[in-house]
């Protein structure tokens, strides 16, 4: 197993959440370090999205801590942790409708390498429609458009929630082709949650799978996907083909 | 359509629907500088329709832009028209400097109340505003306040002294009517340049998803906060005007009527674009006007039959129904 080396950019220490009455993750641990990708995997409602929105800040908080960057930011403030670096990608994609492309990037621009141009380099389908409106968009078009917002923030750690979700295949490998392009260029640390079980392992170093709620593995990305047997009691695929 | 030609009605567009500073933003200026020549015996009633204006701009801000449903409004109008009607009593009776001290007290009053305010959303939001406004308006008929707030008699007795030192407020009100479309431009200039800078597309975006906004690293209630603030200080302009204006504040420039006038004024004219706030207080006040003059004791039943209308045939408003025919004509924005 290659453990890449570096300083931890984020780590989540016995960590329980949930929402008002619920609680989702229990005893949740985890490291991520600087510029590691990493795949969360599972089957439906195990917890995934609920990880993801507990880094942001956005869940009820019973036990445990987060770090990020060498700070604990267990009871900041969601803009704050933003600030200080933590994209996040929902599935929803959450596009302003009432804003343009170009003013969607302009309100979540701050100071750092990704520079709205650079978004547009990125994704030149954006930039033909720089000054369409959010609800003139399609899916994938919205999807870059989220994933282009999330950059110039300048994250140093990138979340992303189903990213590829109800979207045709070219979309799918132009976001694949952003995603290896941001990889080399940038030092950004990404967690993923992905439904398509092989993409995500394919696009990531590390892998975490979650089951009701708990870590039932972690290792390396291509172990698992060399895993047939495991991978398919753990997240539930379909025999392999 | 030789007269209009594609790029005028892009501008009209623009106008209506993006939110830049244009050639086509001094129209309703320029119609109202030649009103004066034309139409001089409407000189108060045109009055009265701009410090409408200025009240529904400033509602339009904070309601239409911010998303904050504000049913108090009146609260920012009220103490703007109470500190303007008691800096010319007991200070001095230059006007400028009046409405700049009513707009501070408006601007502390969104200070004090926003943080409160605007941690909620949606119906707490509506029934908070209304209770600060009506506290307010029982406070100013106490007893305590009643030497401060002249009670249910009203605050009069003051006078403003010429505009500039130079234009005096005359029985026609000539001066009257440049000065308040003085200070509508400014208030439209000041809407317009907040939605346009950074912090009014924060501001937008909190209206789409405040979550996403918060998810972008915006913090949301600060900006609201300010918002609120900015709002108020336009809104006590406009009271303030209308004191001086009028030479007195009522008790009723804090009562309810005044925030459901500006709302009907709004969802008249379209919130969200500004110039649903500039056609909206327009046809609301020349309607109510005319109505009252035809029949003056069921006017309000032609009020109602409008706004019942608007509701169901341009639920955007009048602007907003101008803007999609606009659109509809395919003429498609660059």
């Amino acid at each position: 197993m290659v453990e890449l080396l570096g300083a931890e950019i984020l780590g989540l220490d016995g960590v329980t959440a949930g929402y008002r009455d619920t609680v989702v993750l229990e005893q949740v641990s985890a490291s991520v370090g600087a510029n590691e990708a990493w795949a969360v995997l599972g089957r439906n409602g195990v917890g995934k999205t609920t990880l993801l929105m507990t880094i942001m800040g956005l869940t009820v908080l019973r036990e445990g801590r987060i770090r990020f960057d060498g700070g604990d930011i267990t009871n900041m403030d969601t803009h704050r942790r933003v600030q200080a670096g933590i994209g996040y990608v929902s599935q929803e994609r959450e596009i302003f409708p009432s804003l343009t492309v170009d003013e969607n990037l302009r309100v979540a621009t701050q100071p750092g390498e990704w520079t709205r141009e650079r978004a547009y380099d990125l994704f030149p389908r954006l930039a033909e429609r720089r000054r369409n409106y959010g609800n003139q968009l399609s899916g994938g078009e919205q999807q870059m458009l989220a994933v282009g917002r999330a950059l110039v923030g300048n994250p140093k750690l990138l979340l992303l929630d189903e990213p590829f979700e109800g979207l045709a295949p070219v979309i799918i490998d132009t976001l694949i082709g952003a995603f290896a392009r941001l990889r080399r260029e940038s030092a950004i640390a990404t967690v993923l949650v992905e439904q398509q079980v092989e993409l995500a392992l394919e696009l990531t170093q590390q892998a975490l799978v979650l089951d009701k709620g708990q870590i039932v593995w972690r290792g390396a990305s291509a172990d698992l996907a060399a895993d047939r047997d495991n991978l398919a009691m753990l997240v539930g695929l379909q025999e392999a083909r | 359509m030789a007269v209009l030609d594609r790029d005028t009605i892009n501008a009209v567009r623009e106008g209506f629907t993006r939110h830049r500073l244009s050639w086509i933003d001094t129209l309703p200026f320029l119609f109202a500088a030649l009103m004066y020549f034309f139409a001089a015996r409407y000189l108060p009633l045109g009055t009265q329709v701009m410090i409408q204006v200025a009240f529904a701009l400033s509602l339009d801000l904070a309601l239409g832009y911010g998303g904050i449903d504000s049913l108090g409004h009146v609260a920012f109008f009220g103490m703007g028209a109470y500190a303007a009607g008691l800096y010319a009593l007991y200070v001095s009776s230059e006007p400028l400097s009046g409405l700049a001290v009513a707009a501070c007290i408006g601007a502390l009053t969104g200070l004090v109340t926003g943080p409160l305010v605007l941690r909620a959303r949606g119906l707490t939001v509506v029934m908070l505003t209304l209770a600060i406004a009506t506290m307010l308006h029982e406070l100013a008929n106490t007893s305590a306040m009643k030497p401060i707030t002249g009670g249910a008699d009203g605050l009069f007795g003051f006078k403003i002294a010429p505009v500039f030192g130079m234009f005096s407020f005359d029985l026609y009100g000539r001066t009257a009517y440049w000065y308040s479309l003085g200070v509508v431009a400014f208030v439209f200039i000041i809407c317009k340049l907040v939605v346009n800078s950074p912090f009014g597309l924060a501001v937008r975006g909190m209206r789409d998803n405040p979550v996403r906004m918060r998810m972008l690293g915006v913090n949301v209630t600060a900006r609201l906060v300010t918002l609120y603030c900015v709002s108020g200080a336009l809104a006590a302009m406009a009271g303030g005007l209308s004191a001086q204006v009028t030479k007195l504040v009522g008790l009723d420039s804090l009562a309810f009527l005044v925030s459901g006038n500006a709302l009907v004024m709004l969802i008249l004219g379209g919130a969200g674009r500004l110039y649903g706030a500039i056609v909206g207080a327009t046809v609301f006040v020349a309607l109510s006007d005319r109505a009252a003059a035809i029949d003056p004791f069921n006017w309000l039943f032609a009020v109602g039959g409008v706004l019942i209308l608007a509701v169901r045939f341009a639920p955007q408003g009048i602007v907003g129904l101008i803007a999609d025919w606009s659109q509809r004509l395919g003429w498609v924005r660059r």
